[in-house]
C-alpha cells in the first residue's frame, strides 16, 4: 500500500472574519527556523491593510458596545481553543523559532494562560484605571476609561505566537479592534492563531490579520488616518523598518503610539516571557470624564 | 428697544500690581539677562499700552536653563522625600492663594480676560491645583500606576496664552509632586504672571534650579521641546502646532502629552431646561471671550425648540456686558492680540461669505484695543468653515438635529475630540449620549467645569494624555516597562 500523501493548507489573510487571498494575489515563502521550506503565506499588500482598517473599524463599536462580561467570555474562550490545538501550535512554533519540543511547549503555554490573564482584566479596567473625582462643588464627576479605536499593531519579529499574543490581547480587552502585521519571516503560527480567533466568537474585525512584508506595509498602517494608535513592538529586528519614521508618519493625525522597547534609536525585542503589567492596557485608552450637577 | 441701563463702572484698583520696566530669564533661582539681548514688549490688549519687556531666551538660554533642572533634578529635588517635596508645594498653594488679588489684577491686564473670571476662577483653581498635587507627593505609589513608580526627569513645558496662569498650574503643580524639574516656557504674549510666580518660588524657598521659567515666542518654545536632555514635554496649544512637536519628539523617547484645539459640541434636546440651557450656551462660548479650547463653538439644537432658543439666546447676549476687564461688571473682555482678532475676523468673514448668517447684539466696543462683540451665526451648515474650523473667539455657530443619533453623528464629525455638552431633563439619554461621544470631557446640564482632581484632555485630534486628576499625574510619572 501507497504511503498516504499530506493534505497541505494554503495560508490566507485573516480580514473582517473571513480568510481572503491577497488582493494582491502574491505569495511569499515562509521558512522554518533552518531557512527550509514551509509554506507559501500571503503577501498582504496596502489594499489589504486598508481593507484591513476597514473590517476594524465596521467592527469596532459592537465589540466596545459589547458588555465587559461578553469580552471576558471571548477572550477565555480564545485560550479554550488555543488549549484545544495545543498541539498543533507546539508544532508551528517550534518549526517557526526553531525551539525544542519541551521549549516551545513552554511558549505555547504561556500564550495560552496570557489569554485568560487578560479575559480577566475586561470587566476591571474601569475599576482600577477609572475614577469619581470628588470635584469641589455639587457635581457628580466621573472618569472612566474607553477604548481609542483602531489600533494597528507591529507583531513582533522572532516571538511569533508569545510576543502576537502578548501585543493582541491588550489592545482588545477593552473594546479596541486591531490590524495585525505578522512577523514577517515566521508568519505560520500567527495564521494558525486566526483560525482560532475565527471559532472563538470573537466578532469579525475586531482582529485582522495581515502577512506581508513589514516595510512595504508598516507606513501605510502608520499613516493611515483611521487608525487612532500603533503599536511598534515588532518594528525591532525587521527588515527595513525605521520606528523613528514610523512614528513620524503616524503624527498625521496624532496616534498614540507605542514605542518598541529598547533606547535611543535601536529597538530591541521585549522579553515576552516576563509577566505582563498595565502598560499594554493603558497605552491604547482614552479616559472619558462625565459632569453632572447635583441638586433638587 | 427697550432702555438700556448702564451699571457705574466699578475698576479694579490696580495699585496692587507692581510692573518691572523689563524681566529677564528666571534660571536656577535667579533672573539672568537672554545672552541674544533681545526683548519682547508684552502689552495690554484691552489698551494697547505697554506693561513691560521681556526677554527672548535662545538655544543658549535654554540649555542654561536644562542645565539647572537637570542638577536641581539630581542633586535635590528628584532625591527629596516625597513628603519635604509635598510641603513646598502646599507652601506654593497657599502663597498663590495669600497673593490671589495681585495675580488677578496682573493676569487681567496681561491678557484682557475680566477680572470677574480672573479673580474667581483662573487664580482660585490655579492654587487648588498646587494645593491638589502636593498631596499626591508622598502617595505615589497609591497612584494605581503599578508599583514604585518614579518620576522622568527634566520636564519642558510650553503653555498657551488663553489661561496664563491656570495653565502654569496644570503643568508645574503634577510635574513636581511627581519629583520632576521643570523648564517652563509662558506664551509670548501673556508672560507677566509666569515671572511673577518665580516670586512665589522665591518666597517658598524653592530649591534653584527646580522651577525655570524662559521667556519667549515660537523659536524659544522649539527649543525646550527639542533639548537632549528634556525627558518629557508637555504642550498645551494649537493642534497644528502639536503635531510639529509630535514629530520632532518622534524616536527620541522623550514621552509627550499634548492639550489641543477643540470644536465642542452643545447638544440641547427639546426638554431641556431653556434658560438654565441658555445660560450654560453662553458660559459655553462667551467665557475667556471664546478662548477656551473647550468653548462650546458648536450649538446642536433639535430642530423643534430650535427657533425659540435663538431667541433666547439673542435676549441673553444683548446683556452681557463687553469692555474694560478691569471693570468688575464685564463679562466679556479684550481680544489677547491683534492676530488673534484678526484669526476671528477672517474665519467669521468666511462664515458670512458661505451663507450663514450672522448676528451681534448692540455694542459700542472700545476705540482702542482689541475688541470683537459676541457673536452668533444660524443657518450653519457642517461643511462650513466656521463649523469645522477653531475659531477661538466669542464665535458661536449654531445647527441643528432631530433624533439623538444624529446629534451624535453631527457632534463626533470633526477631527477633534476635547469636549461636549448635553441639555436634556433625560437621565437615560444623558448617559447614552454621553457613551457615544467622542469627547474627553462630556458636561452635562452644565459646561466650562474645571477642576484639580477631574482629568482633562481630548480624544482624536485634540491631544492626548490627561491634565488633572490621578490621570494628570501619571504623565509625569514612569513604571517598570517604560523605557
Amino acid at each position: 500500500m501507497a504511503a498516504r500523501l499530506e493534505v497541505r493548507k494554503t495560508y490566507k489573510l485573516y480580514v473582517g472574519g473571513k480568510f481572503p487571498r491577497s488582493e494582491s494575489a502574491r505569495t511569499y515563502e515562509a521558512l522554518d527556523a533552518k531557512d527550509a521550506f514551509l509554506a507559501n503565506v500571503a503577501q498582504g499588500s496596502r489594499k489589504d491593510v486598508r481593507d484591513a482598517v476597514v473590517a476594524a473599524r465596521a467592527a469596532q463599536p459592537g465589540w466596545a458596545g459589547a458588555t465587559a462580561y461578553n469580552r471576558g467570555q471571548v477572550l477565555y474562550r480564545i485560550a479554550e481553543m488555543l488549549e484545544a490545538r495545543r498541539e498543533q501550535f507546539v508544532a508551528d512554533v517550534s518549526a517557526a523559532e526553531g525551539l525544542s519540543k519541551p521549549r516551545a511547549t513552554a511558549v505555547v503555554d504561556a500564550a495560552i494562560d496570557r489569554w485568560v490573564w487578560y479575559a480577566g482584566w475586561t470587566d476591571k479596567i474601569a475599576q482600577v484605571f477609572g475614577n469619581l473625582n470628588p470635584v469641589a462643588g455639587p457635581y457628580f464627576n466621573i472618569s472612566a476609561p474607553e477604548p481609542v479605536g483602531v489600533v494597528g499593531i507591529l507583531a513582533p519579529q522572532a516571538s511569533s505566537l508569545l510576543g502576537l499574543v502578548s501585543v493582541v490581547a491588550p489592545a482588545i480587552v477593552s473594546g479596541n479592534s486591531t490590524v495585525v502585521i505578522a512577523s514577517e519571516r515566521r508568519p505560520v503560527p500567527a495564521i494558525t492563531l486566526s483560525e482560532v480567533l475565527a471559532t472563538s466568537d470573537l466578532p469579525g474585525g475586531v482582529v485582522n490579520i495581515i502577512t506581508a512584508r513589514t516595510a512595504e506595509v508598516a507606513p501605510w498602517l502608520a499613516s493611515h488616518r483611521d487608525v487612532n494608535a500603533i503599536d511598534l513592538a515588532g518594528a525591532a529586528d525587521a527588515e527595513g523598518v525605521d520606528w523613528v519614521d514610523l512614528e513620524v508618519r503616524s503624527t498625521d493625525n496624532l496616534k498614540r503610539v507605542l514605542r518598541p522597547t529598547g533606547s535611543g534609536d535601536s529597538a530591541v525585542e521585549a522579553d515576552w516571557s516576563a509577566d505582563p503589567d498595565l502598560r499594554r492596557m493603558r497605552a491604547f485608552l482614552e479616559t472619558k470624564t462625565v459632569w453632572h450637577p447635583k441638586g433638587l | 428697544m427697550s432702555p438700556r441701563f448702564d451699571y457705574a463702572p466699578a475698576p479694579e484698583s490696580t495699585s496692587v500690581v507692581d510692573i518691572a520696566d523689563s524681566y529677564d530669564l528666571f534660571i536656577d533661582g535667579e533672573f539672568h539677562a537672554p545672552s541674544s539681548g533681545e526683548y519682547l514688549t508684552t502689552i495690554n490688549p484691552a489698551t494697547e499700552e505697554a506693561l513691560s519687556s521681556v526677554a527672548v531666551g535662545n538655544d543658549a538660554d535654554v540649555d542654561l536653563a536644562v542645565k539647572a533642572a537637570r542638577r536641581a533634578y539630581t542633586r535635590v529635588w528628584g532625591r527629596m522625600s516625597g513628603a519635604e517635596r509635598a510641603k513646598y508645594i502646599y507652601r506654593i498653594a497657599r502663597i498663590l492663594a495669600e497673593r490671589s488679588r495681585e495675580f488677578a489684577v496682573l493676569e487681567s491686564l496681561d491678557n484682557g480676560k475680566p477680572i470677574k473670571e480672573s479673580r474667581d476662577v483662573d487664580i482660585p483653581i490655579a492654587s487648588a491645583h498646587f494645593f491638589y498635587y502636593a498631596g499626591w507627593a508622598d502617595k505615589l505609589e497609591y497612584a494605581g500606576l503599578g508599583t514604585s513608580p518614579t518620576s522622568m526627569g527634566v520636564v519642558g513645558q510650553v503653555i498657551p496664552w488663553n489661561f496664563p496662569m491656570l495653565m502654569l498650574a496644570w503643568k508645574v503643580a503634577p510635574a513636581l509632586a511627581a519629583g520632576n524639574t521643570v523648564v517652563l516656557k509662558p506664551a509670548e504674549t501673556t508672560p507677566l504672571t509666569a515671572l511673577l510666580f518665580a516670586d512665589v518660588c522665591r518666597q517658598a524657598e524653592l530649591p534653584p534650579g527646580v522651577v525655570n521659567i524662559v521667556t519667549g515666542a515660537g523659536d524659544t518654545g522649539a527649543a525646550v521641546v527639542s533639548h537632549p536632555d528634556v525627558d518629557k514635554v508637555a504642550f498645551t496649544g494649537s493642534t497644528a502646532v502639536g503635531k510639529a512637536i509630535a514629530r520632532s519628539v518622534a524616536g527620541s523617547r522623550k514621552s509627550l502629552t499634548l492639550e489641543l484645539g477643540g470644536k465642542a459640541a452643545n447638544i440641547v434636546f427639546d426638554d431641556a431646561p431653556i434658560d438654565q440651557a441658555v445660560e450654560g450656551i453662553v458660559n459655553g462660548i462667551f467665557f475667556n471671550q471664546g478662548h477656551v479650547c473647550c468653548a462650546g463653538s458648536r450649538l446642536l439644537v433639535q430642530e423643534s425648540i430650535a427657533e425659540e432658543v435663538l431667541q433666547r439666546l439673542q435676549r441673553r447676549m444683548s446683556t452681557l456686558r463687553v469692555g474694560d476687564p478691569m471693570d468688575k461688571n464685564t463679562d466679556v473682555g479684550a481680544i489677547n492680540s491683534r492676530e488673534q482678532l484678526d484669526r476671528i475676523t477672517e474665519l467669521t468673514a468666511a462664515g458670512e461669505a458661505e451663507g450663514a448668517t450672522r448676528w451681534s447684539p448692540e455694542c459700542t466696543l472700545p476705540e482702542r484695543g482689541f475688541w470683537f462683540a459676541p457673536t452668533v451665526f444660524s443657518d450653519v451648515s457642517q461643511s462650513h468653515r466656521i463649523a469645522q474650523e477653531e475659531i477661538f473667539g466669542p464665535v458661536l455657530s449654531v445647527l441643528t438635529f432631530r433624533t439623538p443619533a444624529e446629534a451624535v453623528a453631527k457632534a463626533n464629525n470633526t477631527t477633534y475630540g476635547l469636549s461636549a455638552g448635553i441639555w436634556t431633563e433625560k437621565g437615560s439619554r444623558i448617559l447614552w449620549m454621553a457613551d457615544h461621544l467622542q469627547a474627553g470631557v462630556v458636561w452635562a446640564n452644565t459646561f466650562n467645569r474645571f477642576d484639580p482632581t477631574s482629568p482633562f484632555g481630548g480624544y482624536k485630534e485634540s491631544g492626548f494624555g490627561r491634565e488633572g486628576g490621578r490621570h494628570g499625574l501619571a504623565a509625569y510619572l514612569k513604571t517598570e516597562g517604560d523605557n
